[in-house]
């Protein structure tokens, strides 16, 4: 028996589908389970992190509802995968965000978004939260770079701390019997099953998503959201050197790097949500976990955000309109930053963990 | 006015879905009428997970060439001559086709899976198993213009002087009680789930018997048939039984309930003795036998006996094993006599020799002076926990089917081919197997004769 009852319920699955293995070939959950005969809590939220709910082996079984078996791995998968969420966060103490999350994201949004509008009023006089600023530091008229540099590296730093606690944990809890560190070339291999999401494919045809018809495109959704994640925190990365490097300060050109990074990165931003939205709303309810529904919106909702607030900005800054929307677009990203080990972010930290963990088991059953 | 398709297929697996899209192919309209609901769908084709193709060369999935000669003496071997050279040489040469021709329908291949590599030369395996390729199929057949019924019984065939002309249905489709076709297309499977109808052979025992496939296997579309003239083929009274954990559900358990631990130790009936060499062959042939083994048996029910040493040596198992510390703790959980089981374990225990164990040849490990002897794989049973699973037989298909010829054409009683009947699939697979089974077969049968049946009854319709 395990801690919890998911987790029971997926130890009944794997019990069910290791004495079947039709799905083997389908993606990596399957060929990691046939490398066990029992399953402890880790080898479960291992297998729930591998998993990337493409949905074929629910549409292939042959003993999926309404058979006596019920065997709905993708439905268990996601439930365990985030209980592990909350199972492994750090500080312990805030694993209750995964409760309620979509309301934790949202309200956490929402103070932060308001504390910037409030912060640049309270500090800026209106002449200058309103006024039309074009010169090189512009934004800094607003809120001086260093306290923007101080404020950001604060919150991402703590993110980053909070995210490494948290998949320690985790690393820890799937490591056994095999453990051990990370080697290189696991680590490349999961770099690239994680980049092109080699295992959201439903083997090969395409993933399943609202019928029996392999007609998903959350792949292509999910390239162009993360990709575009990518390509702004290229963006802000290059521009933190134009600044401290080449002296050259914000807004730069329309063809300058980091703006042409950022609105690529932002445009796929906005759509690839959109799409992932879409996605989930005509999902099959019977592959989704629906109490996760806030989890999932919450964070498709603040890239989202974070996205249109960054290209509203870059079209509007020559207007009056840049001073409350610079104000906005730090909120959405300050928000995002501080909620990302409390959110559906994580998923993407535990599911490379998890590849990179795949990818060593699969080189040390190559050599044995 | 009833409706008029130029082909009917009555059935809705392997079989029946390549009738279906080749039918569609030669320029027939076509109507599948499925029995079972739409999760139902396909009959045995959901349990199954490979086929058996002759190959000149190795392919991505496969790692040698399997000519077209060594299919043949397989199925010379396993059906111990029972079967039609004709139509069983016919089969093997379609079947390298079949290999290319059902990936164009959307069958995706993958390698042998885990714990099967003795098939990784003959067999290709359907990536994501047999629901997955009934999956591609239906979706094919779909694109293609078939239409597609579920829950769709029939009920009775119109036949007169050997031509077929309506099916009557259970429940009306689209204001029709009857539909009626040019030709007709029987794919439609056996009777192992009727147990009325195994019962005329095997007596109140078939009460024991699990059926390891679909529930909607009950032969009334084989019945309707043969009563309506078709000559049968096929001995009416054997079926395909492997022995299967006792506590799977009675219908549809599928490939996950089978037990190959036999060899790992022994098998006792409900007074605790052994019958039979459970060392006798390696896999698949024991596998076969063991199913009616265990019919024979009283009350249709046996225990696989092993200890601890050996829980890994097999694939892991859905039910797990049930144990006791001691023999007669054992025995008691299995409601056997623990006298017997512990003068039984000791008598066997006694008389195993030395030996290497090694289960992937007929090894040297056998017992003296005890019967019946176990003549490979025989080791003392005697470190704790002891294990056992129940096992019952597992009904997987029947041979009675209907008579056809190499087009796939059902043959009356008197000899004359029907004008315009076609069967394909385990209701005709008793032409090619009259006993006996080889890994990936039916579904050869299945795929072979629903192309040939399908093409055959559209070219009948077209002309």
């Amino acid at each position: 028996m395990h801690g919890t009852r998911i987790l029971d319920e997926a130890d009944r699955l794997m019990t069910v589908c290791n004495s079947c293995r039709y799905c083997e070939g389908l993606c990596a959950v399957f060929p990691a389970m046939e490398m066990r005969r029992a399953f402890s809590d880790g080898d479960l939220n291992y297998l729930a992190n591998l998993c990337h709910a493409c949905g074929a082996c629910y549409v292939d079984c042959q003993f999926s509802p309404p058979h006596e078996f019920n065997v709905n791995v993708p439905k268990t998968l996601a439930v365990a995968r985030a209980e592990s969420y909350a199972a492994y966060a750090w500080p312990g103490a805030l694993s209750g965000a995964f409760a309620r999350n979509g309301l934790v994201i949202s309200i956490i949004a929402a103070f932060s978004m308001a504390a910037f509008i409030l912060g640049f009023a309270a500090l800026n006089d209106r002449s200058v939260l309103f006024g039309v600023h074009t010169d090189p530091g512009a934004f800094y008229r607003l809120m001086p770079h260093n306290a923007m540099a101080v404020l950001f590296s604060a919150a991402f730093l703590y993110a980053v701390l909070a995210l490494v606690m948290s998949v320690r944990a985790f690393w820890r809890d799937i490591g056994t019997p095999i453990g051990g560190r990370a080697d290189g070339g696991s680590i490349f291999q999961a770099i690239r099953d994680a980049g092109e999401l080699r295992y959201l494919h439903g083997g090969g045809v395409g993933c399943y998503n609202e019928d029996d018809k392999p007609t998903d495109r959350r792949k292509l959704y999910h390239h162009l959201t993360f990709y575009g994640f990518i390509l702004c925190f290229a963006a802000t990365s290059v521009a933190t050197l134009y600044h401290y490097l080449l002296g050259r300060e914000a807004p730069y050109p329309w063809w300058d790097l980091p703006v042409v990074l950022g609105t690529l990165g932002g445009i796929g931003l906005m759509i690839g949500p959109i799409g992932l939205f879409a996605a989930k709303m005509r999902r099959d309810p019977a592959l989704l976990d629906e109490t996760r529904y806030g989890m999932d919106v919450g964070f498709i909702a603040m890239l989202f955000l974070t996205g249109l607030t960054g290209m509203l900005l870059l079209i509007l800054r020559e207007t009056a309109a840049m001073g409350p929307l610079l104000a906005l677009h730090l909120g959405a990203v300050f928000a995002l930053f501080i909620t990302m080990p409390y959110g559906k972010f994580v998923h993407g930290i535990y599911r490379f963990a998890a590849l990179v963990r795949y990818a060593q088991e699969r080189r040390s059953e190559a050599v044995a | 006015m009833s409706s008029k398709y130029d082909v009917l297929v009555i059935g809705g697996g392997n079989a029946a879905l390549c009738a279906a899209i080749a039918a569609r192919r030669g320029g027939a309209s076509v109507l599948v009428l499925e029995g079972a609901p739409k999760f139902y769908r396909g009959g045995n084709t959901r349990h199954t997970r490979n086929m058996r193709c002759a190959h000149d060369a190795a392919t991505e999935i496969l790692t040698g060439p399997y000519t077209e000669e060594e299919f043949w003496e397989d199925l010379l071997r396993v059906t111990g001559g029972k079967t039609d050279e004709v139509l069983a040489r016919h089969m093997i040469r379609e079947s390298k086709d079949i290999l290319n021709w059902i990936v164009e329908q959307g069958v995706r291949w993958q390698p042998s899976l885990g714990g099967t590599l003795s098939l990784g030369r003959t067999n290709s395996f359907f990536l994501g198993g047999g629901r997955a390729m009934l999956n591609a199929l239906y979706l094919t057949a779909e694109r293609l213009g078939v239409d597609v019924e579920y829950d769709a019984e029939v009920t009775d065939l119109v036949i007169e002087d050997g031509m077929f002309l309506a099916a009557r249905l259970k429940r009306p489709i689209r204001g029709e009680t009857e539909i009626r076709a040019t030709s007709l297309v029987a794919a439609a499977g056996g009777f192992e789930a009727n147990i009325e109808w195994l019962k005329q052979y095997w007596g109140e025992a078939a009460d024991n018997f699990l059926i390891r496939g679909t529930p909607y296997n009950r032969g009334s579309i084989l019945k309707m048939l043969l009563d309506k003239g078709v000559q049968e083929v096929g001995d009416p009274t054997q079926c395909h039984a492997v022995a299967i954990d006792a506590r799977a559900p009675k219908f549809d358990g599928g490939i996950i309930t089978r037990h190959d631990s036999v060899v790992f130790g022994i098998v006792v009936n409900k007074h605790a003795q052994r019958f039979y060499d459970e060392g006798e062959d390696i896999w698949p042939k024991r596998y076969a036998i063991w199913g009616r083994l265990v019919a024979a048996q009283p009350d249709q029910i046996a225990y696989i006996i092993f200890d601890s040493t050996v829980v890994t040596s097999f694939m892991p198992t859905l039910f797990p094993p049930i144990a006791g510390q001691t023999v007669a703790e054992l025995a008691g959980k299995l409601e056997l006599d623990p006298a017997a089981l512990e003068k039984t374990i000791t008598e066997f225990n006694a008389a195993v020799r030395p030996g290497t164990f090694d289960h992937t040849i007929l090894d040297d490990c056998v017992t003296e002076d005890i019967t019946p002897p176990k003549t490979h794989w025989a080791r003392k049973i005697e470190t704790p926990p002891y294990l056992a699973y129940p096992v019952r037989p597992g009904i997987t298909f029947t041979y009675l089917g209907t008579r056809v010829n190499k087009e796939a054409r059902m043959l009356m009683a008197n000899g004359k081919p029907s004008a315009n009947m076609f069967a394909a699939g385990e209701i005709m697979a008793g032409n090619v197997l009259g006993k006996g089974y080889a890994a990936g077969m039916g579904m050869t049968i299945g795929s072979v004769f629903g192309r040939i049946a399908g093409r055959e009854a559209a070219r009948h319709a077209k002309n």
